[in-house]
C-alpha cells in the first residue's frame, strides 16, 4: 500500500536530515534494512490510531525543536551515593573523560560506534532484530528510525553478576541537539544486571534499547527522565524473556514537554516475570505517554504494568497498555493498573487499557482511574497537625507508592523517592 | 479550655442548618460527655471544631484557651492543642502508620517552635505507648488504618492522641466497634492522659463507656442544641429511659 503523500514527504525529509552513520558489514545491513522499513511504514502523524493521544509532529520533524538547557543546581545528582559504573553521553555523544573505564567483571561493555565497525559481532542477532519483531502487530516507525540512525550506544553482554549497576547518564548542553542512541543488552542464562539511566539527554532524544534475557537471567532497569522542561523524548524498550527470567523496569519522569515511552515485551519462556512501572509528575507544559505492549507466549508467566501520573496546571498524561495472551500461554497472571491524580481541573489523563486473551486458563485484571486528592484523607492529616502542603505531598507519595514499590533495590528506591520529594517540595515553594 | 458560644452552623452546599445555637463551656481538667439521638449534630460539632471544610458558621464563636479557633486552619488548631478522635477514622493507603505519626508529631512541634523528635526518641515513645494499647509492630508498619478492624482503628486514634498529647481531646464515639476488653484498654489510655491541664469531650451513645471514663458533666444534644446538662446520673437516665422524657421535658 502506498503511503499518503504527507507521510512520504515527512519520512523523506527526516531521513534526509541525518546521514546513516558509516558502519561495518553487520551493522550496515541492519541499518539498510531499517531505512527500508521506515520508508515503507512512514513516520507517524497525529492521524495514526496509535498516536491518537500524543502528537508526534515534533518527534518526526526534520529539525529538532530547540529546548533551553536547564541548569539544576538545587539538587544533588541522582544515584550519587550508589556505587556504579558511569557512562556519560552529552547530547548523545559519548564523553570518555566523564565516563568510567568500561570494564566490569561479569559483563563486557562496548560502544556501538566501535563494535559497529567490525564485520561481525554478537549483537548482530539482536540489533534491530527485537525492534523488527516489535513492529507486529503495531508499527513503531520511530524505533526503526532509531535502528537506522543511531550514532552510538552500548552493547552490553552480561555473563555473570556484575557487582555494580551500569549507569548511563545523559547530559544536555546544546539547545538544539538531536540525539539518537541505541543500546543492546544480552543477559546470559543465570546472569543478572542492573541498568540505571538518568538525565534529559538532548533537546530531542530518540532512544532504543533491545534486551534479550536468557533462561533464569535477570534484568533490572531504573530510569529517571530529567528535569529539563523543554526537552522531548521518544524511547523504546524491546525485551525478549526466556524461561524463569526476570525483567523489571521502573521509570520516574518529572518535567519534559513531551515524553513517549514505549515498552514492548515478549514472554517466550515458561515462568518468566515482567514488571514495568512508571511514576510521572507533570506541571504545566507536560505531556507524558506510556505505551506498553506485553505478549504472553509461554506458560505460567507473570506480568505487571503499574503506571501512576500526578498532573497539574494543564499537564497531560497518556497510557496505552495491552496484555496479549496467546493461545498456549495458560496460567498467565497479568495485571495492569494505570491511574492519575489530577491536582486541578485543567489537567487530563487519557487511558486505553486493553486485554486480548486467547488462552482459557488465565487470571488477568486491569483497571484505570482518574481522581483528585482525597479530601477526607487530607483533612485527617491536617487535623493531626500536618500542614496542608505537606499533607498533599504525603497523599501524592501514597498515590505513587505502588509504582515505587516495584524498585527492588532499597538504596535506589530511596534515591528515587528523594528526587520525588524534592520535586514536590519545589512546587510548594 | 474550650468556650463555645451560640454556635450556628449550616452546610455550605445546602440550605440546611445543623447546629442551632450550641453553648458549652469546658473547663480545664474536666471530662464532659455529649449524648444525643442520631443525627442531632454531635459529629458535626466535632468537625466544625476541628476545621473541616463544607460547613459554614453563621453565628457564634469558639475559643480555645482564649484564642479564636474558627479563624484557624485545621493544622493550626491541632498545634494549638485540639484533637479529634474520629467516629470513622480515614484509611490512607501508601502512608505508613509510623511515618504518619512522626510527621504529625514533628509538624506540631515545629508549628509550636519546639525541636523535632529524633527518629530514635520517637520510636521509643511510640513503642511504649503502642504496647499499652496492644497495638503490635505490624500495625505500626502498615498503611494508616488500611485493613484495620473497627476496634483497631479506634485504638489507633487513641495512640495518636497519646503521642500528640493535646490539651483538648474530642472523642467521637470512640467506644463504637470496641469489644469489652478493647473498651477497657482505650479507657485506660484516656484515663492515663487525664490531668489538670487537659479537657475531654466524649461523644457517646452508651453509659458503658462512661463507667470507665467518669464524666464530670453530661450534656444532651438534640436537633443542633444542648437541651439539658447535668451530672453523670443524666447518662444513666438516658440509658434507662431513652430520650423521650428529656425531649418532652424541654419541648
Ligand atoms: N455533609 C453533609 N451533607 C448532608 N447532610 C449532612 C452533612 N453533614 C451532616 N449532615 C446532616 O446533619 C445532621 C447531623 O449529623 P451528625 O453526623 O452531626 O449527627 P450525629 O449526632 O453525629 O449522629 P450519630 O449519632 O448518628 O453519629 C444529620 O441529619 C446529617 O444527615
Ligand atoms: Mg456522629
Amino acid at each position: 500500500m502506498a503511503l499518503p503523500d504527507v507521510k512520504q514527504e515527512l519520512t523523506a525529509a527526516r531521513l534526509d536530515a541525518n546521514a546513516v552513520p558509516e558502519s561495518g558489514a553487520w551493522l550496515a545491513a541492519a541499518r539498510a534494512d531499517a531505512v527500508a522499513r521506515v520508508q515503507s511504514m512512514g513516520l507517524p502523524t497525529k492521524r495514526d490510531e496509535y498516536w491518537k493521544y500524543t502528537d508526534p509532529t515534533t518527534l518526526t520533524s526534520a529539525q529538532a525543536p530547540e529546548a533551553a538547557v536547564f541548569e539544576a543546581s538545587d539538587e544533588a545528582p541522582l544515584y550519587d551515593t550508589i556505587d556504579r559504573l558511569r557512562v556519560v553521553f552529552v547530547d548523545g555523544v559519548f564523553d570518555a573523560e566523564a565516563s568510567d573505564d568500561l570494564t566490569l567483571e561479569g559483563v563486557t561493555i562496548e560502544r556501538l560506534s566501535d563494535a559497529g565497525r567490525a564485520d561481525i559481532h554478537w549483537a548482530k542477532d539482536l540489533y534491530g532484530v527485537l525492534e523488527t519483531k516489535g513492529q507486529i502487530p503495531v508499527e513503531r516507525p520511530l524505533a526503526a528510525l532509531n535502528t537506522a540512525l543511531a550514532t552510538d550506544g552500548l552493547l552490553i553482554h552480561v555473563t555473570g553478576t556484575p557487582t555494580k549497576p551500569i549507569s548511563m547518564i545523559y547530559r544536555h548542553k546544546d539547545a538544539s541537539s538531536d540525539a539518537v542512541l541505541h543500546h543492546v543488552v544480552k543477559v546470559e542464562a543465570g546472569a543478572s544486571v542492573t541498568i540505571l539511566e538518568n538525565g534529559p539527554a538532548a533537546a530531542r532524544f530518540n532512544k532504543c534499547m533491545e534486551i534479550d534475557v536468557a533462561d533464569t537471567g535477570a534484568f533490572h532497569h531504573i530510569r529517571a527522565q530529567g528535569r529539563d522542561h523543554e526537552r522531548r523524548a521518544v524511547t523504546h524498550m524491546f525485551g525478549r524473556l526466556g524461561t524463569e527470567s526476570v525483567f523489571k523496569s521502573f521509570t520516574l519522569t518529572a518535567n519534559g514537554v513531551l515524553t513517549r515511552n514505549e515498552v514492548v515485551l515478549e514472554l517466550t519462556g515458561d515462568d518468566a516475570q515482567a514488571h514495568v512501572a512508571g511514576a510521572a509528575l507533570g506541571d504545566g507544559a507536560f505531556h507524558h505517554d506510556d505505551t506498553v505492549f506485553i505478549t504472553h507466549d509461554a506458560v505460567n508467566c507473570e506480568s505487571r504494568q503499574v503506571f501512576k501520573k500526578v498532573l497539574r496546571n494543564g499537564a497531560v498524561g497518556v497510557f496505552q497498555g495491552k496484555i496479549l495472551v496467546q493461545p498456549d500461554a495458560q496460567k498467565t497472571d497479568g495485571y495492569q493498573i494505570s491511574q492519575s491524580l489530577l491536582l486541578d481541573d485543567d489537567s487530563q489523563f487519557l487511558a486505553k487499557p486493553e486485554l486480548e486473551i486467547y488462552a482459557d486458563d488465565v487470571a488477568c485484571s486491569h483497571g484505570s482511574t482518574s481522581g483528585a486528592i482525597d479530601e477526607d484523607a487530607l483533612f485527617y492529616l491536617r487535623s493531626r497537625g500536618v500542614p496542608k502542603g505537606r499533607a498533599e505531598d504525603l497523599l501524592v507519595l501514597s498515590f505513587l507508592a505502588e509504582a515505587i514499590d516495584e524498585i527492588e533495590d532499597a538504596d535506589i528506591a530511596a534515591d528515587i523517592l528523594g528526587r520525588l520529594e524534592a520535586w514536590l517540595e519545589r512546587r510548594r515553594g | 479550655m474550650l468556650e463555645i458560644k451560640n454556635l450556628h452552623v449550616k452546610l455550605e452546599e445546602e440550605d440546611k442548618q445543623i447546629l442551632k445555637g450550641v453553648n458549652l463551656s469546658l473547663e480545664a481538667g474536666k471530662v464532659h460527655a455529649i449524648m444525643g439521638p442520631n443525627g442531632s449534630g454531635k459529629s458535626t460539632l466535632s468537625y466544625v471544631l476541628s476545621g473541616k471544610d463544607g460547613y459554614e458558621v453563621t453565628d457564634g464563636e469558639v475559643h480555645l484557651l482564649g484564642e479564636d479557633v474558627l479563624d484557624m486552619e485545621p493544622e493550626e488548631r491541632a498545634a494549638a492543642g485540639l484533637f479529634l478522635a474520629f467516629q470513622y477514622p480515614v484509611e490512607i493507603p501508601g502512608v505508613g502508620n509510623m511515618t504518619f505519626l512522626r510527621t504529625a508529631v514533628n509538624a506540631q512541634r515545629k508549628q509550636r517552635g519546639e525541636e523535632e523528635l529524633s527518629a530514635g526518641d520517637f520510636l521509643k515513645v511510640v513503642r511504649e505507648k503502642a504496647k499499652t494499647l496492644k497495638i503490635d509492630a505490624d500495625m505500626l508498619k502498615r498503611p494508616v488504618n488500611v485493613g484495620f478492624s473497627g476496634g483497631e482503628k479506634k485504638r489507633n486514634e487513641i495512640l495518636q492522641m497519646a503521642m500528640l498529647e493535646p490539651k483538648m481531646c474530642i472523642l467521637d464515639e470512640t467506644d463504637s466497634g470496641l469489644d469489652v476488653d478493647a473498651m477497657k484498654l482505650v479507657s485506660e489510655g484516656v484515663n492515663a492522659l487525664r490531668d489538670a491541664g487537659r479537657t475531654f469531650l466524649v461523644i457517646t451513645h452508651y453509659q458503658r463507656l462512661l463507667d470507665h471514663i467518669k464524666p464530670d458533666v453530661v450534656h444532651i444534644m438534640a436537633d443542633g442544641k444542648i437541651i439539658k446538662s447535668g451530672g453523670p446520673e443524666l447518662a444513666l437516665e438516658v440509658e434507662n429511659n431513652g430520650y423521650a422524657d428529656i425531649l418532652a421535658e424541654v419541648a
